[in-house]
């Protein structure tokens, strides 16, 4: 199998670490040599922050690197524009409909582009999802990132059963449930 | 060894591993990024070792020597400016060599994820003489661990196991083993080889250049240094996180691996270089394998090609060498995202109070550093940990007491602890007249929260002695010592107007804890939209869970605020209201 390259974006604190790690536990599961990378630090307050995955016979370089990607996962609007172009010709661009301002927005000093699920479904094949008000239906608006991930599992190899097994492994036990729940919720969805 | 098990594991984690595996008895460490987790996963093993939060590097290195001399294997954790605030001992060690095993591990941050500079450790150990490791994936990080205690004690060398953030924040597969025996030994008085004056120093020298010499014609057959003959058009000399790129470049390329770094294996460099066409030497940050390889009339293609700035990448090497140039869309334009301070961080609030007294800042390093940033902008300097308050006092000797009337120094109460205190003794010991702000949010932030010795709490869980910030500025002799709450503006703008004026050292202390050392739901602010004028008011300190709407009112982001009232104590029309929650 060739190398598949996933990333997922976002904004320091959102929970990127979590996803990748269970994507991480997941390649494991299925047998797959695997290598993520990701960011800690200065970025992870409030900076935009990515994190590579890479699973298949035998890995080498752990980063995902532009025109590379089989699935983007953006758990905000802004940064699935900054990283599109990291995309595969024919890879799936999930995108969290979700506004986050930056700074330089929220002072004046650059704007928050407009439409940019529209402009980015010109070029690319793009699944959004409201994952945040979805969230909120389940209860918890914290869990919308487990809604994302759903989405992005229409779009990649792994049998629910091994979603379920790495997920309830990962998570803190307390959260098992809304957690495998809000997976659900994004597998099933029916996005465009 | 019988191999147990296969786990994923980030690069620290394996580092952590390969020491419980090594039998590492002590580890000291001052956290840095990207180094720190090390150190948080050493802790899992705190049955069979001990490790510790030290105050600063030089302190763990240290640490970690005093253990090595009892004779225990020992390690020290830090990034690579670390290295610099530990280089006074490390040079030392480097002539007194081991007892225990001793290993200095230290992270660069190529393309600067999170460090004031870029700087390479492995020009810093060569010029202390020190033989340096460096892995290229998780696996290799433990192995190489174990490696390194071995080198240590069989060539009598503390070791530099040097990894870089991209090695540190990945995670690839790693197997587990069983921890081997004990490896302590008898402590051994050698006042010959541990006491470094002059008469003693200067035969240890002659000792530790016979002792590298040794380890690099050893370097020649060591398995680290690896040879993978292939195509020999192309040659390429690599070592750590660069290797997988080029692997991933140049499957057909001929590669020597270099596993050990310094000192390099002339042998094997040579003979490899006779056998490919054209040689290339890939290595990010400085040319330290480069300049020696060439040294020896041997003819290589390095930073011609390729840049010292920053992180390398597959793609990179394919357009070098090959002239392969990656297919992909243009990049789109999108407005940055810089890091800022969290929604509700306390120091915000005394930003905030220093810009509206249009003060400048000596600043320092942590999470407090991104008061430089807009809309904020007081911070005027950043350089490294504890400068805040000596640069504020060269100031005030260059340009007099009027001339920092206003200005402040700020600094975290990590950075304070580090080595800041130094430079307070100072200011008071030579007379100065200015204003210190310690930032006390009772954590290290920047890095992960950790604790520190003013929190009550050491790295291995067990309670500790805090130790009282304002009674240690006292006891250094600071008559003006006040601690005010972060987010009291009235109170902190009147003290910080009162101490300005004196014309001794005074040092306020904003004790108000980091926002996000409490887990769970908090409270949050709403907006009343009835009430908001659209004014902007509460917009000026830039927290970012509160935006202008299309309609210029403002709208607080609940899931972002953390409820520190900050914006609602700066509304004039009573727009804002606090709502308890969690
Ligand atoms: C010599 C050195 N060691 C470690 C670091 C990594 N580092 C950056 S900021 C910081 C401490 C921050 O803690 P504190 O001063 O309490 O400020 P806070 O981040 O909590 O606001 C550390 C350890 C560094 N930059 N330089
Ligand atoms: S981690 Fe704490 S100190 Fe750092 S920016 Fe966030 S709230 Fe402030
Ligand atoms: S209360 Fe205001 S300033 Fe504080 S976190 Fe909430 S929105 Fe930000």
């Amino acid at each position: 199998m060739a190398t598949r390259n996933i990333m997922i974006v976002g904004v320091g604190g959102q929970g990127t670490l979590l996803t990748s790690r269970i994507l991480g536990g997941l390649a494991i599961e299925a047998g797959y040599d695997v290598k993520l990378s990701e960011v800690h630090g200065m970025a992870q307050r409030g900076g935009s922050v990515v994190t590579f995955v890479r699973y298949g016979e035998n890995v080498y370089e752990p980063i995902v690197e532009e025109g590379q990607a089989d699935v983007i996962i953006a758990f905000e609007k802004l940064e699935a524009l900054r990283y599109a172009h990291f995309l595969k010709k024919d890879g799936a661009l999930v995108i969290n409909d979700w506004r986050i301002d930056p700074m330089p927005v929220v002072i004046g000093a650059a704007e928050y582009p407009e439409n940019i699920i529209e402009n980015l479904k010109e070029k690319y094949n793009v699944y959004s999802v409201n994952a945040t008000e979805e969230a909120k239906k389940l209860g918890n608006s914290r869990v919308f990132n487990l809604i994302v991930l759903g989405v992005a599992a229409q779009h990649m190899d792994f049998s629910v059963e091994q979603w379920h097994k790495v997920i309830e492994r990962t998570v803190p036990p307390k959260t098992v449930e809304i957690n495998k729940n809000a997976f659900d919720v994004g597998y099933q969805l029916v996005t465009e | 060894m019988a191999k147990t098990k296969k786990v994923i594991m980030l690069g620290n984690e394996a580092i952590a591993r390969g020491a419980f595996e090594a039998g590492v008895k002590v580890s000291a460490a001052y956290p840095g990024t990207p180094s720190t987790e090390i150190s948080e996963y050493l802790v899992q093993y705190k049955d069979s070792l001990y490790c510790e939060w030290s105050p600063n590097e030089k302190v763990a290195a240290e640490v970690a020597l005093g253990a090595s001399i009892a004779g225990s294997r020992a390690m020290a954790c830090m990034k690579h400016v670390g290295f610099n605030v530990a280089a006074d001992p490390a040079y030392s060690i480097s002539y007194i060599g081991v007892n225990g095993g001793l290993v200095f591990m230290v992270a660069d941050d190529p393309g600067l994820y999170s460090s004031q500079n870029e700087q390479d450790t492995r020009m810093v150990a060569r010029a202390a003489k020190l033989p340096v490791l460096e892995p290229s994936d998780s696996a290799e990080a433990k192995e190489y661990t174990k490696l390194a205690f071995e080198i240590s004690e069989k060539f009598d060398r503390p070791v530099v196991l040097r990894i870089t953030t991209r090695l540190a924040h990945s995670q690839g597969i790693v197997e587990l083993c069983e921890p081997c025996a004990n490896q302590d030994k008898p402590y051994v008085k050698n006042i010959g080889k541990n006491v470094m004056m002059p008469n003693n120093a200067k035969p240890r020298h002659a000792v530790i250049e016979q002792k590298n010499a040794e380890l690099a014609l050893a370097a020649n057959t060591m398995d680290i240094n690896r040879v993978e003959m292939a195509d020999t058009s192309i040659g390429v000399i690599t070592s750590g996180i660069p290797y997988q790129y080029v692997k991933e470049a140049l499957p057909n390329a001929s590669v020597l691996k270099l596993g050990m770094v310094n000192p390099l294996p002339k042998e094997l460099i040579c003979d490899f270089a006779s056998k490919v066409d054209r040689l290339y030497i890939i290595e990010e940050l400085d040319p330290v394998i480069e300049e020696q390889v060439k040294a020896w009339g041997i003819e290589a293609v390095g930073k011609e090609l390729f840049t010292v700035l920053g992180e390398y990448s597959a793609n990179m090497i394919k357009a070098a060498i090959l002239g392969e140039k990656a297919d992909f869309a243009q990049p789109a334009q999108a407005p940055g995202r810089p890091p800022i301070l969290c929604p509700g961080c306390p120091h915000r609030s005394v930003y905030h109070t220093l810009k509206k007294l249009g003060l400048h800042a000596a600043g320092d390093i942590g999470c407090y550093t991104l008061g430089a940033v807009a809309p904020l902008s007081v911070v005027d300097t950043t350089v490294c940990m504890g400068s805040s308050i000596s640069s504020l006092h060269g100031m005030e000797k260059a340009k007099g007491k009027d001339f920092i009337k206003n200005w402040v120094a700020v600094i975290g109460d990590s950075t304070f602890m580090h080595t800041g205190v130094n430079s307070l003794i100072n200011m008071v010991y030579n007379n100065a007249s200015g204003t210190v702000i310690i930032m006390d949010n009772s954590t290290t932030g920047m890095t992960g929260h950790q604790d520190h010795a003013a929190t009550g709490k050491t790295l291995m869980g067990d309670a500790a002695y805090a130790i009282d910030i304002p009674t240690l500025c006292r006891a250094i002799g600071v008559k003006n010592v006040i601690s005010v709450n972060a987010f009291d503006l009235e109170l902190l703008e009147k003290t910080i107007k009162e101490e300005q004026q004196k014309d001794e050292v005074s040092v306020i202390i904003t004790k108000t804890p980091c926002v996000l050392l409490t887990k769970g739901r908090k409270p949050f602010c709403v907006v009343d939209t009835e009430k908001c004028k659209g004014c902007g008011l509460c917009l000026k300190p830039g927290c970012p869970a509160i935006t202008k709407q299309a309609d210029g009112k403002v709208m607080i982001d609940d899931t972002m605020c953390t409820g520190c009232g900050l914006c609602a104590k700066l509304c004039k029309s009573g727009a804002i209201r606090l709502v308890k929650e969690g």
